[in-house]
């Protein structure tokens, strides 16, 4: 019915020569952007207030302007927007590339400067301002202890608490677990450090300590699990609730009661999605600087025991470095960042491939 | 049963086929298997058949388990409200002692024999690099998350998200080492030009020295909220249904227009979310600025003089030399930090948690 109406239409006289759209000639950005450079350069060397970073910026604004009204012209207003819009989004990229690009870049330069034995086998003892020698052996002890005491506080109750929000948990008070759960992912670390702090090193290690209050590698390991609990109740929780329910069932069929369902069926079945969650939260909390700083003391010599005596960690050990006079700080300090970093990487791309594979994953 | 919210605890796996339509807790059909302990359960009496089953044990391993998995999700509770009392228990006591107001001195001097101290120049140092840094950085992130979700060619943005997910997990003492010995020098000389040219502005007047300003700090905070930010709105944008692209593109929309009528709209409320995730994230952030920042103590809008100071960089800086009356002060400023972020926390889960149920309710 419509076609026929259509076709006895009568045509439009001046029929354009093509039906897509006119569009800018692909030559014009790139010309356009050369002009541009030369403007600017032309007005911030002319009236000399800057240099070439100045130009780039200015080029970049001249560039957006004349790409819209040439585009304007020629394509109509929408498609000037679209060119508008897409060109900030790139220029969004580029911008935000260049400083991350320059931490890493600086990171491996400059961290490769002391990355030989002796930084990874002695610790900064009697080490004194014009030494050029000093470690962070101590520190990396003390970063391994503190984080793998943590989460032997953290992944036990962590999991019991997801299995509980997951399996039995019903009603406001399962709900307002949850709530608190995500309220406490946004705890600030240096809160948590003024926690442990003022709960544990101030109230109730003086007990132990002949009454003064005992900076110790564990406090530390408190602090830190305050900040790993929430990640692993997340991902523990997410993981148990991708646990198909058929599993369940049957195993509710063959007589088997729900706790021994949960710890033979449902825990296996999730554990390496929640294998991942632990290692995403030990690498969170393995850089944390703040709580080790206020609960731990620091300290240059090693120390194996967490529960006496000042501890360090990696991180505070990058801070301490980072704040000290001697000339041979700072290399000292991006070498410890670079190990840091390395660490933290490797647990979170181990975690990340580990999630690629696993057949529960989404 | 009614009033429990399954629908919105739900949805945030939501979308897989395990999980869809279940009204209750995963566990929740195997009511047989549990009421085989619950005699005296309200709804224990219909559905267990009676006398096949085995009777109910008072202190058998069902409930033992049961109880466990309780107490450990009553410790996040009581880890929260923990937090509070003792903040509060330590606090109380140097509050007490400070000789000056505890919301408007400029200064902290805690360990005298006359204690003076003020939060206000503090939260004040907070309160801007924050929301500079999240005006630097959300823009940008924004932007980045859209070349990656909709403009790159799918192989790089996937590659590049996994590249961003990464430098979310960087520590933050490594970016305030880079901020302290590398980024300075180019914000230096920024400033610098700033002064000279704009300096009729008070946000850029000053006679120096520059560098070590709150504009510094901002732009290392910024840098470092940009992944956290991208990654989170890159995930929203991947997640606009296609149908809705797709039928924005067919109706002749140019790319700019999908992304305006489709993408954005849908992705508003897991934006703003990742926004105050991000500004939760900046106000508590201690070592790169305790780095970064020249630290002084006054209520100054100039931002590239050397100074500016924030609750948890006075918290790391002060806290080596602090006595007892000087611990309790820097607890005092803490608890609050902690009450500022708990309540961007409690704005941002709130709006999560709202556009759960909206988003499941109109699949």
């Amino acid at each position: 019915m419509t076609t026929t109406v259509t076709s006895h239409r009568t045509r439009p006289p001046a029929q354009p020569p093509t039906l897509r759209a006119r569009r800018l000639p692909k030559y014009v950005a790139p010309a356009i952007a050369l002009a541009a450079l030369l403007v600017a350069a032309a007005i911030v060397y002319g009236a000399g207030i800057g240099g070439p970073v100045l130009v780039v910026v200015i080029g970049a604004l001249l560039y957006l302007g004349a790409l819209y009204v040439a585009a304007n012209v020629v394509e109509g207003r929408r498609s000037a927007r679209n060119r508008t819009w897409s060109a900030l989004i790139h220029s969004a990229f580029v911008l935000a590339v260049l400083p991350l690009a320059s931490v890493v870049w600086t990171l491996v330069s400059k961290g490769l400067e002391r990355f030989d034995a002796n930084f990874f086998l002695t610790s900064m003892n009697n080490i004194g301002a014009r030494d050029p020698e000093g470690g962070a052996y101590h520190a990396i002890v003390g970063t391994l202890l503190q984080v793998g005491i943590a989460a032997l506080i953290t992944v036990p109750l962590g999991i019991l608490c997801a299995i509980y929000v997951v399996e039995y948990g019903r009603g406001k008070f399962a709900f307002a677990i949850r709530f608190f759960v995500d309220v406490m992912t946004g705890i600030p670390s240096i809160v948590a450090g003024l926690f442990i702090l003022a709960f544990w090193v101030l109230i109730v290690s003086p007990y132990f300590n002949d009454g003064r209050p005992g900076f110790s590698g564990f406090a530390a390991a408190l602090a830190l699990s305050v900040l790993m609990l929430p990640t692993v109740v997340r991902s523990t929780e997410e993981m148990l609730r991708l646990v198909p329910a058929p599993l369940r069932e049957g195993a509710y069929a063959l007589g088997v009661p729900k706790w021994k369902t949960i710890l033979r069926i449902v825990l296996p079945t999730a554990l390496p999605g929640i294998v991942t969650g632990v290692m995403l939260a030990i690498a969170r909390a393995a850089g944390e600087t703040a709580p080790v700083l206020l609960v731990a003391g620091g300290g240059a010599a090693i120390n194996f025991n967490p529960f006496e005596n000042n501890q360090s960690s990696l991180a505070l050990f990058v801070y301490q470095q980072a704040g000290d006079a001697s000339r041979y700080a700072p290399a000292r300090a991006w070498t410890a960042a670079l190990t840091l970093v390395a660490l933290v990487l490797i647990l979170t791309i181990a975690a990340k491939l580990l999630a690629r594979r696993n057949r529960l994953g989404r | 049963m009614g009033d429990y919210p399954s629908r919105s605890a739900n949805a945030g796996t939501g979308g897989t086929p395990v999980t869809e339509g279940r009204e209750w807790p995963a566990g929740a059909s195997a009511r047989v298997a549990e009421n085989s302990f619950h005699t005296s359960g309200p709804s224990g009496s219909g559905l267990g058949g009676g006398g096949a089953l085995p009777r109910a044990r008072r202190f058998g391993a069902e409930r033992a388990f049961r109880g466990l998995t309780m107490a450990a999700g009553t410790a996040v509770l009581v880890v929260i409200a923990a937090i509070a009392i003792f903040l509060v228990a330590k606090a109380v006591p140097a509050l007490r002692a400070n000789t000056e107001n505890f919301w408007s001195f400029e200064g902290w001097f805690p360990n005298d024999a006359e204690p003076k101290f003020g939060i206000g120049a503090l939260a004040f140092g907070t309160v801007l690099s924050s929301a500079l840094a999240l005006l630097v950085a959300v823009p940008i992130a924004l932007g980045i998350a859209l070349y990656l979700s909709h403009y790159a060619p799918r192989r790089l943005g996937t590659t590049l998200g996994f590249l961003i997910d990464l430098l979310a997990a960087v520590p933050s003492v490594v970016f305030g080492l880079w901020g302290r010995e590398v980024f300075i020098n180019p914000v230096r000389d920024f400033s610098v030009w700033l002064n000279e040219y704009f300096s009729w502005l008070p946000l850029f007047g000053g006679d120096g020295p520059f560098g070590r300003s709150i504009l510094l700090g901002a732009l290392v905070l910024a840098i470092m909220v940009l992944p956290i930010i991208t990654s989170l709105s890159r995930e929203v944008f991947l997640q606009t249904p296609t149908a809705n692209e797709e039928a924005a593109l067919a109706l002749g929309a140019t790319r700019w227009e999908m992304i305006r009528t489709a993408v954005l709209p849908y992705g508003r409320p897991g934006i703003i979310a990742a926004v105050m995730l991000g500004l939760g994230r900046a106000l508590g952030e201690t070592i790169a600025l305790a780095l970064t920042l020249g630290i002084t103590f006054g209520i100054s809008f100039n931002l590239i003089e050397n100074g500016g100071n924030t609750i948890a960089a006075n918290i790391a800086n002060a806290f080596g030399e602090a006595n007892e009356t000087g611990r309790g002060a820097l607890i005092a400023s803490g608890l609050v930090l902690f009450a500022i972020t708990l309540i961007v926390n409690i704005t941002a889960r709130a709006i999560i948690y709202r556009r759960r149920e909206f988003t499941e309710s109109a699949a």
